[in-house]
């Protein structure tokens, strides 16, 4: 455990990724450091997310991408043509940045990945769901109501029981997509302390448009713009003395 | 609250809007908007007089049928006889009903004729051998009883409108309507669910555009040609199928009924799918569920309420299709539980049998009755459907 602390946890080498004509990202190489918080900053429309969504190759839904390049996972690559993009996926969780959860019940809707991993058994079903729950800081607020729809939650008890719903099945990684960006800040304010927590447990991987989030809760920070990786570093180092003019000048406010 | 003034917000230049209206120049004087006042009237009047002319068609065939429904009609041929003394007594209505005339006329004989008229009629009654004859058969019991006719050696339920006894059982009826109809949502529900499923969630956009275009010019099909198809290629290919004895039955009906609902429900199940937002297909697929395991657990459930009212109209559609059935069915009617057996619909029914009754006649207000019959099944189908549709909804959107 202590000698893969080092290693990256999720490597990408020479990223080039389309969509259609338009190139979207340009040569990117990161290495995902295990059990921490990274954040990918950066302007609208620079392709944080769609790296983010290559990771859990959510990408392959649509028709017209073109990805090139290596990721490596556990140092497998899971763009290998024998990998099971299914089976990749229930390791490799993800948090939308609009919350999601379906229409059936609390219960049901964190209890469906573990369905689809076949667990069937009433009482481990509950002992997880109710462990998920805790673990998402929603518990107290929903113990009494599991059989209730999870659209009557509000819109963050949303974002946590889809947060709860993902980290239910064990991933790996936990690839988040801005899911702060339609809370008000009393809820994100309860996502990011969740997210400190979560680190013990899981890598997770931020897209964030708020830098405050991002110095709050990662220890790393990949700054993107136009599609290139212009800076990667510790949060501290990004946010107090970046090497890169343009870096600088986006922590800054100056443009972005 | 108010804003601090002079805090550096800018001043008003003069002179930049100038020649403007003020606000209350520009905000009081209420305009008078007659062509789009002409236009929504229009729009009213129209569909006002649509939701009119449906009532009315209502009003009118329950109008007809309402004399059978309230058991005010009597075609019992023996009556009591009239004995000739009591003519006098007899109010001129009761004698021309009894005489089969109407009271004009009777004012036109003279007490004399009347009363050799009254014996006549006497004399007939008399000669009339079937005790049958003495059955009122537009009374509720006999429509909806099973009756051992003379001759018969069992109870039955028949429907022999133009028999010397006019026999009005409506149970084969709605027997053979519910029996094609059951076939065909059998046949229609999961193709055309199924069909909507994959189309909208699992097909790739290339196929999507020629499936969907396709399954809905079904429905473009005039029912004739597809009563017609059933008819003489259908029917014969099921009977090699399947090796049952009447060529035309319940299940070709069906089948063919099949047909035209399928593109109804399909077209409807499809919008309700389409319109369950992505982000539940996606997280579905994100917590790694193969495409078909989310479209199934995931996205139809969140589609339940439209799947299940295209299934409600489905139903509407197939118990008031008529030609189809009318060529298909082989329009005996006969109780039966088998759907190998032919069978004859209420739409066949009223299809066939209408263009021959005497107007105004027993057979006739019968008839309407029918039709009244299925516009209260359709309708209270669709109010079920609706009531259904809304709780689902409520339910899924969890605010109960």
């Amino acid at each position: 455990m202590d000698n893969s602390k080092d290693k990256p946890i999720v490597q990408i080498n020479r990223l080039n990724f389309w969509y259609g004509d338009k190139q979207a990202l340009f040569d990117i190489n990161v290495g995902i450091a295990p059990n921490c918080a990274t954040a990918f900053i950066g302007p609208s429309g620079c392709g944080k997310s769609t790296l983010l969504r290559c990771l859990n190759r959510m990408n392959d839904l649509n028709d017209e991408q073109r990805i090139e390049g290596t990721i490596t996972m556990h140092g497998m690559d899971i763009r290998a043509p024998e990998v099971d993009v299914i089976e990749l996926r229930k390791r490799v969780g993800m948090v939308f940045q609009k919350s999601n959860p379906f229409p059936k019940s609390i219960f049901e809707n964190i209890a469906y990945g573990l369905r689809l991993q076949g667990s069937q058994k009433k009482n481990h079903l509950a002992e997880r769901v109710e462990s998920s729950l805790r673990r998402a800081a929603l518990w107290e607020e929903v113990k009494d109501r599991l059989d209730e729809s999870a659209l009557s939650l509000s819109g963050g008890q949303q974002q946590r029981l889809c947060i709860a719903r993902t980290i239910a099945v064990e991933p790996d990684v936990v690839l988040m997509d801005e899911p702060c960006s339609a809370l008000d800040p009393t809820a994100t304010a309860k996502i990011e302390e969740l997210i400190q927590d979560l680190k013990r447990y899981y890598t997770i991987i931020i897209v964030t448009h708020n830098m405050q989030q991002a110095t709050r809760c990662s220890d790393f920070t990949a700054f993107f713009y136009l599609g290139k990786l212009i800076e990667f570093d510790t949060t501290t180092k990004i946010f107090t003395n970046p090497a890169n003019k343009q870096t600088e000048d986006y922590i800054t406010g100056r443009f972005g | 609250m108010q804003a601090p003034m002079n805090n550096g917000c800018g001043t008003p230049q003069a002179g930049a809007l100038s020649g403007r209206a003020t606000l209350a120049e520009a905000i009081l004087r209420r305009k008078h908007r007659w062509g789009e006042w002409l236009v929504e009237r229009g729009i009213f009047m129209v569909s006002l007089s649509a939701i009119l002319m449906i009532f009315l068609i209502f009003i009118f065939v329950g109008r007809e049928a309402l004399p059978v429904a309230l058991g005010r009609t009597n075609n019992a041929r023996i009556q009591k006889p009239i004995v000739a003394a009591e003519i006098p007594r007899l109010s001129p209505e009761k004698l021309a009903a009894y005489l089969g005339m109407t009271v004009a006329d009777l004012k036109t004989y003279d007490a004399d004729t009347l009363r050799q008229l009254v014996e006549l009629k006497g004399q007939e009654l008399q000669d009339i051998g079937n005790p049958d004859a003495r059955i009122n058969t537009t009374s509720w019991n006999m429509m909806t009883e099973p009756y051992r006719w003379h001759g018969y050696d069992k109870p039955e339920f028949i429907w022999q409108p133009v028999s010397e006894i006019p026999k009005f059982n409506i149970i084969p009826l709605i027997i053979g309507s519910l029996k094609a109809t059951l076939v065909a949502l059998l046949l229609s529900v999961p193709l055309g669910v199924g069909a909507a499923i994959y189309v909208s969630q699992l097909a790739r956009p290339s196929v999507r555009e020629t499936v969907k275009p396709a399954i809905e010019l079904l429905s473009g099909i005039p029912s004739v040609v597809l009563g017609f198809f059933a008819l003489i290629v259908l029917a014969t290919m099921l009977q090699t199928v399947f090796g049952y004895e009447s060529r035309l039955n319940a299940f070709v009906a069906g089948v063919a009924l099949g047909l035209t609902v399928i593109p109804i429900i399909f077209t409807i199940s499809e919008d309700a799918l389409s319109s369950v937002p992505k982000a539940f297909t996606h997280a579905a697929l994100a917590l790694g569920a193969s495409p078909w395991k989310a479209a199934w657990q995931v996205v139809l459930p969140a589609a339940v309420p439209g799947v299940f009212a295209a299934c409600v109209l489905g139903f509407g559609r197939a118990i008031g299709e008529t030609m189809v059935v009318l060529m298909a069915s082989g329009n005996a009617s006969i109780v039966s539980g088998s759907i190998f057996d032919s069978c004859r619909t209420l739409t066949a029914s009223i299809a066939a049998e209408l263009a021959e009754v005497v107007f105004g006649g027993d057979h006739y207000r019968i008839l309407f009755l029918l039709g009244a019959l299925l516009f209260a099944a359709t309708f209270l189908t669709n109010l079920l459907g609706d009531v259904v549709v809304h709780r689902l909804k409520l339910k899924l959107e969890g605010s109960r």
